[in-house]
């Protein structure tokens, strides 16, 4: 038990998956203009690590490892995780439409979110147990939407600060996030994973 | 036709540059840039998957339907990804345990997806093999820019190891700038990465405006 809620902090915030693995560096720069779509977007992604690492992991062990094909993992794993976003599409325009109207145009782009791919493979490559690696795929991403959260806080504020020119928009906002990376170093130590 | 092909060149090398313009490839650019050899060399794997996926999906362009293209690019993409990752662990064993991971991320990289589907859709395929292949070379300089501030700045050393991971002949441009201990070293860690790659996107506006260009000021993140 120590060991699995060690392992999840050690996930989402000492080796946080934005600011420490570098994974889905696309989405933290495009949909953090505003608060509440930065946390509709860490929400949907948050389902879709989830439920793909799950369904990845199953046809690691029981498909490309039982036949020998480890060399198909790439295009299978990305396969699944199309597939897994197209479930979650489904799945939320059936529980909530409300939700879904929300999310709507965010959802098909996290197939090219490569932290769902980036997870999946890490948790692969960790040779983790079922129950370890949905837990660490959970807290990944829910360190993910920590940081996307708290990123969109910042910019919101950095909106309207008067900047110059040359440093207005992305530039200044990857100095930002270097500085929350430093931030989120002072994590280090509590747990390694 | 010459004209179109300069233009093509130049805008994948430089005025389009896909990570200091584009904003696109984020992860491998801060990533894999933690020493100038790891960016070149993570910079490379993707020119060669971006030519030959550009290539291919440049061939097949009227063959491909329009409503499935994207899960088609992607396959695409993710085969020639397949190939690269197969032959450096085979040829190039030592790059290939320092890229690690992200040797299979190039297929979540937005750069060659973008480029697939702004250029070699539509386009004959020569100048589509020319746009990836340069495009990726424009990634790679911008790659191995990153990754030598990191390093000069982090470790005082340029290209070390290059004779390690990309064969022995690279060993003359393996270079010691400065003492040992007057590397800061936050410039390897993370939040460097995020730092530098800010600071020559600031650079590379100050030159466009030096030479009487536009800057773009946004990326293209409607792409990905």
């Amino acid at each position: 038990m120590r060991d699995f809620i060690l392992m999840m902090i050690g996930a989402a915030l000492v080796n946080n998956v934005i600011l420490a693995r570098f994974l889905g560096l696309c989405s933290f720069m495009g949909v953090t203009t505003r608060i509440d779509t930065a946390a509709g977007m860490g929400l949907a992604t948050t389902f879709v690590i989830t439920v793909s690492s799950m369904a990845d992991w199953a046809v690691q062990h029981w498909l490309l490892d039982a036949y020998g094909l480890g060399y198909l993992r790439t295009v299978t794993f990305i396969l699944v995780i199309a597939s897994a976003v197209q479930f979650t599409e489904l799945t939320i325009k059936k529980v909530s439409p409300e939700l879904f109207q929300m999310l709507g145009i965010y959802l098909p782009l996290i197939t090219t979110n490569c932290a769902v791919l980036g997870v999946a493979l890490l948790l692969v490559e960790g040779h983790m147990s079922f129950i370890a690696a949905t837990l660490f795929a959970f807290a990944s991403s829910v360190g993910y939407s920590l940081v996307m959260v708290i990123f969109a806080g910042l910019r919101e504020r950095l909106a309207l600060a008067q900047v110059p020119r040359l440093f207005a928009g992305p530039p200044l906002g990857f100095i930002v996030a270097s500085l929350l990376a430093m931030a989120f170093m002072g994590f280090s130590g509590i747990a390694t994973n | 036709m010459a004209n179109t092909y300069k233009t093509i060149v130049k805008d994948g090398l430089w005025n389009n540059n896909g990570v200091f313009s584009m904003l696109l490839g984020m992860c491998p650019a801060m990533a894999m840039t933690t020493s100038a050899t790891n960016g070149f060399g993570m910079g490379l794997a993707t020119a060669v998957v971006m030519a030959a996926s550009s290539l291919l999906v440049a061939l097949f362009r009227k063959l491909i339907t329009p409503e499935v293209r994207i899960p088609v690019y992607i396959l695409i993409v993710a085969a020639m990804v397949t190939l690269v990752d197969l032959a450096m662990n085979a040829w190039m064993h030592e790059l290939y345990k320092v890229l690690g991971l992200f040797i299979p991320l190039i297929v979540s990289n937005c750069l060659p997806l973008a480029r697939l589907e702004a250029f070699a859709a539509k386009q004959p395929v020569l100048p589509s093999l020319l746009d990836g292949l340069f495009m990726g070379l424009g990634f790679t300089i911008a790659l191995t820019a990153i990754g030598a501030v990191r390093e000069i700045t982090g470790n005082g050393t340029l290209f070390a190891d290059a004779s390690l991971l990309l064969g022995p002949a690279f060993k003359a441009i393996e270079l010691r700038l400065l003492p040992a201990d007057m590397g800061v070293l936050m410039m390897i860690l993370p939040p460097g990465g995020f730092l530098v790659t800010g600071l020559l996107v600031v650079v590379k506006r100050l030159l466009d405006l030096r030479a009487g260009k536009e800057i773009q000021m946004g990326g293209a993140h409607s792409v990905a």
